[in-house]
């Protein structure tokens, strides 16, 4: 399996519990993130502009974002010039429906697919393997991910939690290849054969899309394989599924970007591969060509003033690998298409903070503030964990607790008979000077660390009798 | 210059220490301390955890006892990054733009900032003979961007040797509520920090917020590893007297 929507099957403590005890993913994550988080230190050092660059991605952002109004009509009428049509999908049902029935009246039993998380986001390999259309995925890794049954962790290395003898492994036992070695270039050899002949022979492609112009119509694909440019220009015919969230309003909008988007996600100077095309063009790339244009919660995410910079979003994946929890919980532990940081404040948004499984990602987070530092279009992610969790239905033995602290911090009296009720109920369980054990919601703290206790004299008790001793 | 010290109620409650030698400091550098005894809480762990509405009691508190000081010090970059940076917001999420406005006006300063930026020092007069690791915590580095003033104070201390602390930059894992929430998550970020630390052979690890250290402390103490968390402060504060 590949995709995978962003519906989270459990709460994040849950699913962490499992892939913190995953030695192999530790180690792999902890190796492929501390390189790329490196790398991109440096690519991102070599700009004098970049503060200035990350202004202005954000700043197109925002206008386009208030603009939609207008603009995805723009867009709408430029591409249809151009020869395209244009869909326009409210949720992910919608948006699969349009791809399948597009796949199935040119009679496709097999698509080849670009890397796409919006086509992952609504699940679209399960829809249309439920409609006997079978989706490859020609992404080296989510070609990884989908031959060993496994779910993307990451938006940028969907395998980042495999290494190369895991990969190996699988490639011997899914593509029978014969591979004395797990170098690289061998591993991606073994893809290549499998893949060319996909590219040659199937019809229709669908994919995402990095960007699209409102003026002129244009849809641009970043990629680093030239995988994806196979599957955009070979096929005859190319679906792309885009977010609305996608789009910017002027062509030299796209500059930023492309300045912006490579050295925040593979630390590269440009990336190897920028497909851009516009509708359709006779005897050169495909001669149909459907964009559909995905809503699935995104104009309810836009009326919220705090919440909708998250929408600036380029998924570059800087957050992720600056991240202190995604690096030891991993992808998985999100439950969904969206890991990490990002993901903490883009999944609850696109399904609501209702959802109880997703409601707990705002706060898998130590809110350190390492993602915002790097976020290109300088979403404030640790701001919008702090929104998310205020709109959070709180357990009621914690909202007791919570209140109850409030109160007592809402006058210097009781916040003193606090202390000393504490110093009191502290009694037995401090030995030696330390608490090595609390009950209950504190259990976990002192399952791995001593919890200090209260000395016999709070600060503002010494200080009294400080001033005391100053004034006899 | 009259300073209003703000000692936390992390500080307060369970590292007096802390608020004393901030003051011992204040006082030694040729400065009136206060304590203003109404404060409690600056509200950071109800708008973190999710409570915006018990924190802005808190926030309005704040602001009514703080408004007008001359300088607000505190021994703590989250509770200065709280009262700077997230006041603002929390009141105009909550729709109040003149507590916003008030909030803005405060002067709260953490204090390895006040003593690099406003007194414009780094040589403190102090003296700590032990091996020292210093750790930067998150908010301050973050958000107040203190950069290397706590560094800069530190080498000029004494008596002491600081060891630089590998990949000192990764959070120790804490996050208020998050180490409860997410105890097991939490726990493997304390790891990589136990261990940095450990590497250093340091005695003290230090940093300019106890609740981080709360956790690194808490970490090391468990496994009896003979290394202990101090705040800067206490370094700062010491003399060839008090050692």
């Amino acid at each position: 399996m590949s995709g995978g929507g962003i519906h989270p099957a459990q709460p994040f403590r849950e699913a962490a519990k499992d892939t913190l005890a995953d030695a192999q993913m530790r180690r792999n994550l902890r190796h492929a993130t501390t390189t790329i988080r490196e790398k991109r230190q440096r690519a991102v050092a070599e700009l004098p502009d970049w503060e200035a660059l990350r202004l202005a991605g954000a700043a197109i952002k925002d206008e386009a974002l208030s603009r939609l109004g207008e603009l995805l009509p723009q867009l709408e009428e430029a591409v249809t010039k151009a020869g395209g049509k244009v869909h326009w999908a409210r949720d992910a049902e919608e948006a699969c429906g349009i791809v399948a029935e597009i796949a199935a009246s040119h009679g496709a039993r097999e698509i080849v697919k670009v890397k796409s998380i919006a086509t992952d986001e609504i699940d679209l390999n399960h829809a249309l393997e439920a409609k006997g259309i079978h989706a490859v995925e020609t992404d080296l890794a989510e070609l990884i991910c989908q031959l060993g049954e496994d779910r993307p962790s990451h938006i940028l290395v969907p395998a980042i939690h495999r290494n190369r003898a895991e990969v190996r492994d699988l490639f011997r036992a899914k593509l029978g290849a014969d591979l004395p070695t797990d170098e690289p270039a061998a591993l991606a050899g073994a893809a290549r054969t499998y893949l060319r002949e996909k590219f040659l022979t199937t019809k229709v492609a669908v994919s995402g899309a990095n960007f699209a112009v409102a003026e002129t119509g244009t849809v641009c694909v970043v990629e680093s394989e030239g995988n994806g440019r196979m599957c955009l220009t070979l096929p005859k015919v190319l679906i792309t599924v885009m977010g609305i969230e996608k789009l910017l309003p002027r062509w030299e909008d796209a500059a930023t970007f492309l300045r912006l988007l490579p050295r925040s996600s593979t630390a590269e100077r440009m990336n190897p591969y920028t497909s851009m095309w516009t509708g359709v063009r006779q005897g050169d790339g495909p001669g149909e060509f459907h964009l559909v244009l995905l809503d699935a919660g995104r104009t309810d995410v836009l009326k919220d003033e705090v919440g909708r910079q998250t929408l600036r979003c380029i998924r570059c994946s800087a957050c992720l690998n600056v991240c202190p929890v995604y690096e030891r919980a991993g992808g998985h532990a999100y439950g969904s298409v969206y890991p990490g940081p990002i993901g903490a404040i883009l999944t609850p948004q696109l399904l609501g903070m209702h959802d109880g499984n997703a409601n707990t990602l705002p706060y898998a987070s130590s809110l350190c503030g390492a993602c915002y530092d790097v976020c290109p279009v300088r979403i404030d992610i640790p701001e919008v964990l702090i929104y998310l969790r205020g709109k959070t239905a709180h357990a009621l033995p914690e909202k007791t607790a919570m209140k109850a602290v409030a109160w007592a911090m809402g006058d210097p009296g009781r916040f003193k008979l606090a202390i000393r009720l504490a110093r009191l109920g502290q009694g037995p369980l401090v030995h030696d000077g330390v608490i090595r054990w609390l009950p209950g919601m504190l259990g976990g703290w002192t399952a791995v660390r001593d919890a200090p206790s209260l000395p016999k004299r709070s600060f503002r008790e010494l200080w009294r009798e400080r001033d005391e001793v100053k004034g006899a | 210059m009259t300073i209003d010290l703000f000692v936390t109620c992390v500080n307060d409650a369970l590292f007096p220490e802390t608020g004393m030698a901030t003051a011992r400091l204040l006082e030694r550098l040729g400065h009136t301390v206060r304590f203003d005894e109404r404060q409690t809480c600056c509200g950071q762990m109800h708008l973190n955890s999710g409570y915006p509405k018990e924190a802005i009691g808190l926030v309005r508190r704040f602001v009514e006892i703080f408004e007008g000081a001359e300088a607000v010090v505190a021994p703590s970059g989250s509770c200065v990054a709280m009262v700077r940076e997230l006041y603002p917001r929390a009141a105009e999420w909550a729709g109040d733009h003149e507590l916003a406005e008030r909030a803005r006006g405060l002067k709260v300063y953490e204090l390895s900032e006040f003593l690099t930026g406003v007194l414009g020092l780094e040589d403190v007069g102090a003296y700590y003979p032990h091996h020292v690791t210093y750790h930067p915590t998150c908010h301050a580095m973050r958000l107040l961007k203190v950069g290397d003033a706590p560094l800069r104070l530190l080498r000029k201390v004494r008596g002491m040797t600081l060891v630089e602390l590998p990949q000192a930059e990764g959070c120790c894992g804490f996050g208020g509520t998050f180490s409860v929430k997410n105890p097991e998550t939490s726990a493997a970020m304390l790891a990589d920090k136990v261990r940095a630390v450990m590497d250093t052979r340091a005695e003290v690890c230090t940093a300019g917020d106890n609740s981080c250290l709360m956790h690194i402390g808490g970490g090391l103490s468990r496994l009896r590893s003979g290394a202990r968390a101090v705040h800067l402060a206490e370094i700062l504060a010491g003399t060839e007297a008090s050692a």
